[in-house]
């Protein structure tokens, strides 16, 4: 009889995107002193190539749903949604990333590469089902975000940003193995199908549990920059070169809010009346902080750094709501909030300027007057961060309200709807500039559309709009792959 | 022998390691010193999945501290590299010194 290595070729096509990903990773490091500034824009356009091949390979993957690598990876529909949305994210990036990079004079293949590898990182989180697998993935998505942060060397922002961005990870990440530990000690597994087996047939040493869970809400809660965990959020968005900004406040947030749901949906689900009032106060005190200290900033980047904190309360709304209407809701607000947010860092990477010139609210004024479709672009992420109807941001919000009404959250669903008036103020504050004032010297000096720049803003508009105006496409897959496998 | 000290001191050991090292970043004001607790941190953590590992009597915990060294290393490789660019940026690693972005 042969000998059985439990390997199956099958598990491979349920890998396919990683292995994309990381192979068009490697290929265009090797490829940096071969085209090195011959073709500048080669490498952005390979890294676009990669991604749309890792995009087939989700959906190749997804036709093949099931667990592979012995129950360490599930491919399902809540697994193949994440993965299409944060490949997408990283498409969104790449397009304003063109003119950004040539205007730093700083067109390398590391700047692709690590992107590549950070998404390849988040698309393992995603489908991961052992939480060996989560870690794994976490710090392959970590490690290369945290030089992306700093990707401009000489600039004492990035470097910054970099290095709280990198702390701050960290140390988030000794809580969350430290609950992995103590998941471990409780049930003797990392498993999260047999964990929750252990809890359900209670096995689990309670204390331990609940400290677990309580460790992993800390790691996770800075993963996700919700309050009392956000205090890194706005110096590293500010920090950052602005389209990756866009990145870190879309692709990072939107796996590390995926492996949150799938954690405590499925390993944590038994304790749930537990850890509901953490994950609640969690919701409100985002909420509050992100869009108060919002109404403070003249800075747009760190304005939406703050308004991005709001957001992930807006989403942990959602998880109080502990109901697969919630996690479709979830996913959908996940969706809607990655393509307003890229489109908005878009928009501010597209007006800033060498080196992060022009980034103040004031910056804006009269950039209607000047550029009409970028600033119309641009109306449409704001109004969509604000939850006007017509666009994703509307429905995402009242999908997570409508779920958490459903679950009896009553106090939660009235102040975070107060939150959401009180945001409106600050987005519109940047309307207000663009179509009211005459314009600035930032909107005199800005250069006209770039190919690159015009799809990296209408892409994610029309998503933004498609969301708005035809929401059951994605809501319909969301209600379907919400009931994710325990 | 090892089966005559009991698991619980393990455990406490581990959790005094992490808190230790959850004050030294609080309160260290060094960025060197900081990342050295992240990896006190981290080796807290190891020492619990080898001691629960040993009491299970499986190796799943093992092969978690593995990973976890691997990552450790993959991140001190990156991390230096950053404290170094910030040291060549401004000449300093007092952490309070790195803060130019408040409004």
């Amino acid at each position: 009889m042969p000998a059985n290595f439990g390997f199956n070729p099958t598990d491979l096509t349920r890998f396919l995107p990683e292995m994309l990903l990381a192979i068009f990773g490697t290929f265009l490091m090797v490829l940096d002193p071969i085209l090195h500034k011959r073709a500048s824009y080669a490498f952005g356009h390979l890294t676009i190539l990669g991604l749309l091949a890792a995009l087939g390979g989700s959906l190749v993957a997804y036709n093949r749903a099931g667990p592979a690598f012995g129950g360490m990876l599930v491919i399902d529909g809540y697994g193949t949604f994440f993965r299409v949305l944060v490949i997408a994210v990283g498409i969104l990036t790449v397009l304003p990333s063109y003119r950004f990079l040539a205007r730093q004079e700083a067109e390398t293949s590391e700047y692709h590469a690590l992107l590549l590898f950070s998404i390849a990182g988040q698309c393992l989180m995603v489908v991961a089902n052992d939480l060996i697998m989560v870690f794994i993935g976490l710090e392959i998505s970590s490690i290369a975000s945290y030089v992306m942060a700093g990707y401009l060397r000489d600039d004492k922002r990035n470097n910054e940003s970099a290095l709280k961005y990198f702390l701050l990870g960290s140390f988030a990440t000794g809580f969350f193995l430290y609950g992995v530990a103590l998941i471990y000690g409780a049930t003797g597994s990392v498993n999260l199908s047999t964990v929750r087996a252990q809890v359900l047939q209670q096995n689990a040493e309670p204390v331990l549990l609940a400290v677990a869970a309580a460790l992993m809400f800390v790691g996770l809660g800075f993963k996700v920059s919700a309050a009392p965990f956000q205090i890194w959020a706005p110096d590293v968005y500010q920090g950052a070169p602005t389209p990756i900004s866009g990145f870190l406040s879309a692709g990072p947030k939107a796996a590390a809010f995926a492996v949150f749901l799938r954690i405590f949906f499925t390993a944590f689900e038994p304790i749930g009346a537990r850890w509901e009032p953490l994950v609640w106060g969690a919701a409100l005190l985002s909420m509050c902080v992100g869009n108060f200290a919002a109404l403070l900033q003249t800075n747009v980047k760190r304005m939406l750094a703050y308004s991005s904190i709001a957001h992930a309360g807006y989403v942990l709304v959602a998880i109080t709501a502990r109901s697969d209407d919630g996690a479709a809701a979830l996913m959908f607000y996940m969706a809607a909030y990655a393509f307003m947010n890229i489109g908005a860092f878009a928009a501010v990477a597209y007006l800033s300027g060498k080196g992060d010139r022009f980034v103040n609210i004031e910056d804006f004024k009269g950039l209607a007057k000047k550029q009409p479709m970028a600033a119309g672009l641009f109306t449409i992420f704001l109004l969509s961060l604000i939850g006007v109807p017509l666009t994703g941001g509307f429905f995402g919000k009242f999908y997570i309200f409508r779920a958490a009404l459903e679950s009896h959250l009553v106090w939660l669903t009235v102040l975070g709807l107060l939150n959401s008036a009180v945001a409106a103020y600050y987005y519109l504050r940047i309307l207000v500039m663009m179509y009211m004032h005459e314009p600035s010297e930032a909107a005199e000096a800005v250069e006209p559309l770039t190919t690159g720049l015009r799809l990296a803003l209408v892409l994610p508009a029309l998503g933004t709009l498609v969301l708005g105006i035809f929401p059951n496409w994605v809501l319909e897959f969301a209600g379907k792959s919400a009931n994710i496998i325990r | 022998m090892l089966s005559a000290v009991p698991i619980s001191w393990f455990l406490t050991l581990s959790a005094v390691l992490f808190a230790l090292g959850v004050a030294g970043f609080l309160f260290r004001r060094n960025i060197i010193t900081v990342f050295m607790s992240i990896e006190l941190m981290l080796n807290a953590v190891n020492l619990s999945f080898v001691t629960f590992s040993y009491h299970y009597k499986s190796v799943d915990g093992h092969l978690f501290t593995f990973f976890v060294m691997v990552v450790a290393a993959a991140e001190a490789a990156v991390g230096l590299a950053i404290i170094l660019t910030v040291f060549k940026n401004r000449g300093t690693l007092n952490i309070d010194d790195v803060d130019s972005m408040k409004n």
